[in-house]
């Protein structure tokens, strides 16, 4: 499991399409993504979709919670439960 | 709206949307006069009416302020809704209270040729690939209430023979879908203005505060009026309204619905948190900065769920600022260079 190399797939995921145009430098890898404002009802499902396919899982509802899914640091600690990247 | 004894003695309670009605009839009642006929030099207002609360209501007020002859009311039933026939009954019996005689418009071919119901089959049948004739279906969103899970879209669909199918939507499929059902209150309102540049007459838009602040509508759609005379007023307050306007019965005690699927779908499955009351409540509470302590008490919920209620109700407001925005200009549209 490469965890170094999911948090840049992550963040590069994140950058390109969350942060559409806002600087990267002043987003961290802890910063929540619902508090920030930077995702919406069709964001949540682009991040699901791309770990989805990215790596090959399925997301049970259950697991769809800001636990998991609220920063580029909380999808990496959920890709390791996962055993995945 | 009664309150219980756990309500009574919290610190805030259903009280805070009792309305003065007759001063607030009165006030609207001058605002639409002034609007319509002075500002815009209208001559009356078209209100499409749909059987439900917001609409009657508004109908109602435009009625008072212009005269029953000034009101164009347009019923626009689509082939599908669930709730069509039912919607266009009570939109009728509205009417008729009001004195109007409404005009009927089906927009189901103008949806048709649009592609509205083809385009959304093909976005559904991406999840559910055995959609197709004769099945119906909703989108639905897991409560706030009950977890802090994210609120996932899902497409429910029932097959001709009964059988009942779930799936959670990806995001092509959710856009699409969306988009595909948005010609729905796009194509009302084509029709509304039709008749208004027809008649001369004013648009009037139907949504409450709840859906105005919360961005419930579609841009271009029910979203677009020349005047909106109950957006300032909470939902539980266009109730007091319809009672005291003298609504028919059975438009005030019907549950409020979208009345855009096939399948019948309540306004909390696929927007808001809590039913209408509570979720009128929690705004009011929020906006006037009461702690989610005191409002859950109020409500029966606990201070975890209501802060999941005011976090969902901020999410929705960001949505908003896109739906409410005026046109974004590169430069000045008045011709001055600086």
């Amino acid at each position: 499991m490469d965890t170094a190399g999911n948090q840049k797939k992550v963040r590069a995921f994140v950058v390109e399409n969350l942060l559409l145009g806002e600087e990267e430098n002043d987003f961290s890898d802890s910063q929540s993504f619902l508090e920030s404002g930077l995702i919406d009802s069709t964001g949540i499902l682009e991040v699901i979709a791309f770990l989805e396919e990215e790596y090959e899982i399925t997301i049970a509802d259950e697991e769809m919670v800001p636990d998991n899914l609220d920063s580029v640091d909380n999808i990496v600690a959920f890709l390791q439960t996962r055993r995945v990247g | 709206m009664g309150l219980n004894s756990e309500q009574k003695k919290s610190g805030i309670s259903f009280d805070v949307l009792e309305l003065d009605r007759t001063a607030a009839t009165e006030e609207i009642v001058t605002s639409i006069q002034s609007v319509v006929l002075k500002k815009f030099r209208k001559r009356g207002a078209v209100v499409g009416i749909s059987g439900g609360i917001d609409s009657s209501v508004v109908a109602a007020l435009c009625v008072r302020a212009l005269g029953p002859e000034k009101v164009h009311l347009l019923l626009m039933p689509e082939g599908e809704s669930a709730s069509t026939d039912e919607s266009t009954e009570l939109g009728r019996s509205l009417a008729k209270s009001l004195g109007v005689e409404p005009q009927l418009e089906d927009i189901t071919s103008v949806l048709q040729g649009a592609g509205c119901y083809e385009r959304r089959d093909s976005a559904i049948r991406e999840v559910i690939p055995e959609y197709g004739p004769g099945w119906k279906s909703k989108i639905v969103l897991p409560s706030v209430i009950q977890s802090d899970q994210f609120r996932i879209f899902s497409v429910v669909a029932h097959s001709p023979e009964g059988q009942e199918i779930k799936a959670r939507l990806k995001p092509e499929g959710y856009l699409g879908v969306v988009a595909a059902t948005n010609f729905k209150q796009r194509t009302r309102k084509m029709m509304e203005y039709f008749h208004a540049d027809r008649l001369n007459f004013a648009v009037a838009g139907t949504p409450n505060l709840l859906e105005y602040d919360q961005g419930f509508f579609v841009k271009g759609g029910d979203g677009l009026a020349d005047f909106k005379p109950i957006a300032h007023l909470y939902k539980s307050q266009v109730y007091q309204l319809a009672e005291h306007l003298g609504v028919p019965e059975e438009i005030c005690s019907r549950p409020p619905t979208t009345d855009t699927y096939s399948l019948p779908q309540s306004q909390e499955e696929f927007y808001f948190s809590l039913p209408y009351d509570q979720m009128d409540l929690c705004l009011w509470a929020k906006n006037h900065g009461v702690d989610a302590q005191e409002t859950g008490a109020a409500l029966g919920l606990s201070a975890e769920q209501v802060e999941r209620v005011y976090r969902d109700i901020e999410a929705k407001r960001r949505m908003a600022v896109y739906l409410h925005a005026q046109p974004a200009f590169s430069g000045r549209p008045d011709g001055a260079t600086s």
